[in-house]
């Protein structure tokens, strides 16, 4: 049995919303700290508008790099819905970190279906979440594409991972031009996060 | 120092290491990656084939003229190069030849979820089962040893999660293995049937002799760490097994599994009370294991369908719930959609409206056009049945009285993989169906592949442009129409001139993908003029992900609109303006 020092990080977001990049940082500042890590992708159809997810996972000696239903400790979700989706992937006492952001799926975009507007309030009443509107604040800093780093920042906060050299993990995975704007936005989430919960 | 790599990425450094010079391969998730990464490494002449089948025939005349070689693909490729692969292991190999099949356990980016060890066990071949990435390169050097030794090809088999999880590597030296002087050798290589019968008993020697080396193999490993519980596991299922399973867990851990070390399985299960084999999808381990006499629980509890996980293995060992949370709301479904400016979107639309045609299509992003709304494909079999299917229906259509028109739909990659033969048969047999390739003059669906279409080879070398309408004229159709998808007026008279067409004919539908990353696209956006919408949804009707209703009106996210205008060539209220 592995050992249960082993913390799971799940990432779910919509196909193309580009959780890539977070996970690349994510994984990057584990292991210069010297965690075994493992990390679990989903490529392929689903890449297409679908729903995806990636799971990072950290400790002394991680075996599987999977998880399944209520063994995540982090659910970061970059989009409203896919919170909803993935939230019984948390162990009971998770948190949820979210983007408060809706990607219409095709059934509401066509009015087929309803987005739904209590989820924030759902998810509330059974997890820690710390919810704020990534995307919006990108945007705010001049860079709607910095969403993800925010993101990264909130987890931070919120998982107390803060001991990690992200600084040097952002400066490895982005490029030099974007790097000021990329710290911004790690601040930033991190702010945002403390000031949510 | 250690790299973090995918099992794909570690299995191409694993290729390297072992001193391989050629190999074939056809995209497919989740092996898309192997053959990518490839570049990375000198001294590797690798290539997209147009299918698996061929791809693995390049592959085994590599081998039989000197070098080691291998073949890629994802499961179903393997249905298509079976036949190749058979015979090569009653022929024997040349330097060693190694086939990668990666299989899809839970159908993550695939129509099936069949179990590729079984290939192992029919065509007699020996098979490598890597946990992770440092199975996936380290294993990768014995394959190739047990293929020379052992005078046969060999299976290397991945699930998705060995594919595409990532973990800590440690890379070795490369091997430089001296070419072997090709001479020519009748009775090895030609595969007739006197020299057959002799390959077939050599052939079971070969496989006495692999059972004899998975005794030993060093990739087969045994760790007793208690007497109660004993787990006999492999691959991906391994690492699953390990984290569920209590610490005084007895293990025998396979990456060498077929033939099964049915002597060591014997000699553990002695030293356990109970015996359990986790493994993935079929009981392929469980029942050899039970056929040799020895108990053991596996199938019995746990699920043989779909991917395991450390939740439903746990749940099955116990029959116990997880303790989870439950959120009180419901979700919308988020099946992949047609991309915002995908030219597939253009002919499905077209044909949507139409009540009079039946739709054979194929694998491939164009697949997205059976959903609603565009809801225009009657069926999806596999790569090539587009066309073939729809000869099938046409046929049966002239016994029922069926007037309906049939079109058989596949993609350029499609078309080139397992279509010509297709539009051969059309042709020949007299078939009422009218051929339509859907060129956007990539592999879409697998990630934006070269194909024979586009001009390029995997090596980025520029390639001899191959002419599906050439292909169509030389198969003789007198009449191949040409059409860009976007264009919803030239689209539709296409149609109703091909339907009305007096000579046989076909279509080719043409328009770059948009993910394209060589093309500069145009860069234009389309949006609703509120006053305007009169709220009649008709853009709806197109599937388009960058559409949406709110406050009773139409809204085109900017995010997302590349100006693809199909909506705003539907609108009958000209409500939608392109900026
Ligand atoms: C035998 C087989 N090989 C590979 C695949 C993986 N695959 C699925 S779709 C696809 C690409 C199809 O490309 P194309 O026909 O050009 O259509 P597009 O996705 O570009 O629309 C591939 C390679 C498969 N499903 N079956």
């Amino acid at each position: 049995m592995t050992m249960n020092n082993v913390k799971t990080i799940l990432l779910a977001g919509v196909g193309g919303q580009g959780t890539i990049l977070v996970s690349r940082i994510l994984t990057h500042a584990l292991i210069t700290a010297g965690f075994d890590v493992k990390m679990s992708e989903i490529h392929g159809m689903a890449q297409r508008g679908g729903s995806v997810s990636t799971t990072v996972r950290y400790g002394d000696k991680v075996d599987s790099p999977l998880v399944g239903k209520g063994a995540a400790d982090v659910l970061v979700s970059f989009e409203l819905m896919e919170a909803v989706r993935w939230s019984d992937w948390l162990k009971p006492d998770g948190v949820i970190v979210v983007n408060d952001y809706k990607i219409r799926p095709l059934p509401v975009a066509s009015g087929v279906a309803d987005y739904p507007d209590n989820y924030l309030s759902a998810l509330n009443e059974q997890f820690r979440v710390v919810a704020f509107d990534a995307g919006g604040k990108a945007e705010e800093l001049g860079n709607a594409r910095v969403m993800n780093v925010i993101m990264l920042g909130a987890m931070v906060e919120a998982f107390a991972m803060d001991a990690f050299d992200w600084d040097g993990a952002l400066k490895k995975h982005v490029p030099p031009k974007f790097l000021e704007i990329n710290r911004k936005a790690f601040e930033t989430g991190r702010m945002l996060a403390r000031k949510s919960s | 120092m250690k790299k973090f790599l995918s099992g794909n990425e570690a299995v191409a450094r694993g290729l390297f290491e072992a001193g391989v010079q050629v190999g074939s391969a056809y995209p497919g998730t989740p092996s898309t990656e192997i053959f990518e990464t490839l570049n990375q490494y000198e001294g590797i002449y690798h290539e997209w084939a147009p299918n698996e089948k061929v791809a693995l025939e390049v592959a085994y005349g590599a081998s039989i003229a000197g070098v080691r070689s291998v073949a890629a693909m994802k499961h179903v490729g393997l249905n298509v190069a079976a036949d190749p692969m058979f015979t090569a292991a009653y022929n024997g190999v040349g330097r060693g030849f190694v086939i990668i099949s990666a299989d899809d356990p839970g159908m993550h980016s695939s129509q099936n979820e069949q179990d590729n060890r079984h290939y192992a066990r029919a065509a007699k071949i020996p098979m490598f089962e890597p946990a992770d990435s440092q199975d996936a390169l380290d294993m990768m050097r014995e394959a190739y040893d047990v293929s020379e030794m052992y005078d046969i090809p060999v299976l290397y088999r991945m699930t998705t999660r060995v594919c595409h999880a990532r973990c800590l590597v440690t890379e070795n030296d490369p091997l430089t293995p001296e070419p072997l002087a090709y001479t020519r050798n009748a009775k090895k290589y030609i595969a007739a049937p006197a020299h057959a019968v002799v390959h077939r008993m050599e052939l079971e020697e070969k496989v006495q002799k692999l059972a004899a080396y998975s005794e030993t193999c060093r990739f087969n490993k045994m760790d007793i760490r208690g007497n109660e519980i004993g787990v006999v596991t492999a691959g991906g299922a391994s690492l699953i097994a390990r984290e569920v399973f209590p610490e005084d867990t007895s293990f025998l851990t396979l990456g060498f599994t077929w033939p099964l070390p049915l002597k060591l399985i014997r000699e553990f299960a002695k030293q356990v009370e109970t015996l359990y084999v986790v493994e993935e999808l079929d009981p392929f381990m469980e029942d050899q294991i039970k056929a040799a006499g020895i108990e053991c629980i596996g199938k019995d509890v746990i699920p043989r369908m779909y991917e395991l996980n450390p939740t439903i293995l746990k749940e099955a060992l116990t029959g116990e719930p997880t303790p989870l949370k439950t959120v009180e709301a419901k979700v919308v479904p988020r099946p992949p959609v047609l991309c915002p400016g995908c030219p597939h979107r253009g002919f499905f639309y077209t044909l949507s409206s139409r009540k009079d045609t039946i739709i054979a299509a194929d694998i491939g992003c164009y697949t997205l056009g059976g959903l609603a709304p565009l809801s225009a494909i009657d069926t999806v079999v596999c790569m090539g049945a587009g066309f073939t299917v729809a000869m099938g229906m046409a046929k049966a259509f002239e016994k029922t009285g069926d007037k309906k028109t049939v079109f058989g739909v596949m993609g350029d990659s499609t078309f080139f993989h397992s279509g010509i033969t297709g539009a051969i048969e059309i042709l020949y047999n007299k078939g009422n169906v009218i051929p339509v390739v859907l060129d956007n003059s990539t592999t879409s669906m697998t990630g934006q592949q070269d194909n024979p279409g586009t001009g390029y080879t995997l090596m980025g070398q520029i390639a001899d442009v191959i002419s599906i309408e050439a292909m169509f004229g030389a198969i003789g159709y007198k009449k191949v129409f040409t059409v860009d998808p976007q264009d919803l007026k030239a689209m539709k008279q296409t149609i109703d001139e091909a339907i009305a067409c007096e000579e046989r004919c076909a279509i080719v539908v043409r328009r770059p993908c948009v993910l394209i990353k060589r093309i500069q696209h145009e860069q234009a956006l389309c949006r609703v003029d509120r006053d305007l919408c009169r709220s009649c949804r008709r853009c709806l009707s197109v599937g388009c992900p960058a559409i949406f209703f709110v406050d009773g009106k139409s809204m085109i996210d900017p995010n997302l609109c590349v100006g693809c205008t199909v909506c705003l060539q539907v609108c009958p209220f000209d409500a939608i303006v392109k900026e």
